[in-house]
């Protein structure tokens, strides 16, 4: 019955198929010809820049891991990403569960603010902070960049996770009071075990946003021993922009863990994402 | 739930407050002082981070400031120079307007059409839907160096076409005056479109199927299905990502600087990097507030001519 009246019926779905099958190769064949070169000889592109390679040379990866100093920018990034991520689960958690539980008076007008905080583009105040920032030693300072990130990201988690603790019942959180736990405790053993699906995803939108932004590491990190792996690799391409494998080679392991934390988790990455609204 | 608060302070092993239970202090205590103190870090951070330096960039646009020392008043000159003076300025905003036509047309045209072909299908869809957002995942130095070697007219595709007889595509695309912006567009919508596709796909679902068959029962053609059914149904999110996009268009900053930093000559040049070159290359930390302030003003433009237009009755 389902599939007599469903959408499908009597028309063929043969050219929609073929149509995706085309965009799908628009947006996976790039990044299947970046897989490609990694994998071959610098000379070996100048013959045959697009195809399969011929000969595989792994040692590309290791040669771009030493050449790209990937050991101490994947420990900047990795920095920047846990920092980032643990303060706004931690400190946006609490505004989040003050604005949806504790009937936070001026909750509204926080609301607001936040509102207004999460749409002033970066732009606006980027030069004044840096500025500010040069005075109080945070800049080149992996604490500093992240003390921004915090604030610019904590908006978006304050009301994703506020919208999801306000649909937990608060049987739970009462019981615990009368039970004679203090608001901390409701908050950390009560709330956050229940609500760790929200956490989750925004911490990993936080971290695909931390691990990928480019314009406030490049202005508060200008240091070679602080570049991420994102400023990093847009100086090695500058510097070695001739030697298209060994750039492929880093860029498939910068890419190479995002990809494996979004496509494992892909339902709550693109539910998150679509929820945050950051272009990037 | 006050309730409940007050009578946690009688259960054994509660906490006890300093101060006797029911006084007028100690109940403001519990009603402003603890939910503050959940709040109060993020916003202290906020405030130091965003607002403080936002309402401070109204001060330095108007000094002339290297960012070092201090800032001199020189009032509205900064903005005089802009408006009238600078030509640069006049391309980058120029630019950007050709940025908004872009990205207001190009990606909604793609992503409507790509989400309302995949809407029709069950077998695969998941699998569709996430290959074509992987590209929004990606880091724009990725982006941004993959599509410099596809685009170069040496190891491109156009390179690759031209071996096969399809000449006329083997060019430099970044590095031409007239081709340059639009490749970067290119380039970015590439990352973006996907985005807004899984975004459109997710508002198609929620219209209800019995439309979709009763226009098909008037023997509706798949475009009109898609004209009056589709667009209408998934209206809300489109208005608003109309909104949100051409709030972005005055911002772009990332895929410019990466592939051509404005050039060739400043054929590429947009207000972002215009002010990431005024401001940490030439050190005219005045001026670049004061661009810094224009790109905010015409964002917020947008909203208010959204919100006028809401007023006068669009239902958007």
């Amino acid at each position: 019955m389902k599939k007599f009246f469903g959408r499908g019926r009597d028309i063929s779905l043969a050219p929609n198929y073929i149509l995706l099958i085309l965009l799908v190769a628009f947006a996976l064949g790039p990044i299947v010809i970046l897989g490609f070169n990694s994998l071959k000889e610098a000379a070996d592109i100048g013959r045959n820049p697009l195809g399969p390679p011929t000969t595989f040379h792994w040692e590309n990866f290791p040669k771009a891991w030493e050449v790209g100093n990937f050991s101490t920018t994947t420990r900047n990034s990795l920095i920047l990403v846990l920092g980032t991520v643990s303060s706004v689960l931690l400190l946006g958690g609490m505004a989040a569960y003050a604005l949806a539980r504790l009937k936070l008076p001026g909750g509204s007008v926080l609301m607001l603010y936040l509102l207004v905080g999460s749409s002033l583009p970066v732009q606006l105040f980027l030069v004044p902070l840096f500025f500010l920032w040069r005075q109080l030693g945070l800049v080149n300072n992996l604490l500093g960049l992240i003390i921004i990130y915090v604030a610019v990201h904590s908006p978006f988690a304050i009301f994703l996770l506020r919208s999801y603790l306000v649909g937990i019942p608060p049987d739970f959180e009462d019981a615990a009071r009368v039970d004679g736990a203090n608001e901390w405790q409701v908050f950390t053993i009560i709330i956050l075990p229940l609500s760790w699906p929200a956490f989750l995803t925004v911490g990993l939108v936080v971290a695909l946003g931390v691990w990928n932004e480019f314009l406030l590491a490049t202005v508060f990190l200008t240091q070679q021993n602080l570049f991420t792996v994102v400023t990093s690799y847009y100086n090695f391409t500058s510097r070695f922009s001739r030697d298209w494998s060994l750039t492929s080679a880093a860029a498939i392991m910068m890419i190479a863990p995002i990809l494996i934390v979004f496509l494992s988790l892909q339902r709550r990455f693109i539910a998150g994402l679509t929820q945050g609204g950051l272009k990037g | 739930m006050a309730n409940t608060i007050e009578n946690a302070g009688t259960a054994p092993g509660a906490p006890v407050a300093p101060i006797r239970r029911g006084s007028p202090w100690n109940r403001r205590y519990r009603k402003y002082m603890i939910p503050w103190m959940f709040a109060l870090p993020i916003v202290l951070i906020n405030i130091i981070v965003v607002i403080g330096p936002s309402l401070s960039a109204f001060y330095y646009s108007l000094t002339d400031w290297s960012g070092i020392g201090p800032a001199d008043f020189i009032g509205l000159e900064n903005f005089r120079h802009l408006i009238f003076d600078d030509m640069d300025y006049r391309r980058a905003f120029l630019n950007n307007l050709g940025w908004l036509t872009f990205f207001l047309t190009v990606p909604f045209a793609f992503s409507l059409f790509a989400a309302s072909v995949l809407a029709r299908i069950q077998r695969g869809s998941m699998f569709f839907r996430t290959s074509l957002f992987v590209p929004y995942v990606l880091p724009a130095v990725i982006t941004a160096s993959i599509w410099r070697n596809l685009m170069s007219p040496t190891l491109g595709i156009g390179a690759q076409l031209a071996k096969w007889g399809v000449p006329g595509l083997d060019k430099a695309f970044l590095g031409q005056p007239h081709t340059a912006l639009v490749s970067i567009a290119f380039v970015d919508n590439w990352h973006f479109w996907g985005f807004l596709m899984v975004l459109f796909l997710a508002a198609m679902q929620n219209i209800p199927p019995e439309l979709y068959e009763a226009a098909r029962i008037d023997g509706a053609s798949r475009w009109q299905e898609f004209r009056y059914i589709t667009v209408p149904g998934i209206r809300p999110t489109i208005v608003f990502m109309l909104l949100m996009v051409a709030i972005w268009s005055f911002l772009v900053f990332d895929y410019v600087w990466i592939l051509t930093q404005g050039g060739p000559a400043g054929a590429s040049e947009v207000m972002g990097t215009l002010v990431y070159k005024q401001a940490f290359m030439r050190f005219e930390a005045g001026y670049a507030s004061a661009i810094g302030l224009s790109m905010s003003f015409f964002a917020g433009l947008v909203i208010a001519l959204f919100l006028y237009l809401r007023r006068r009755g669009w239902e958007i």
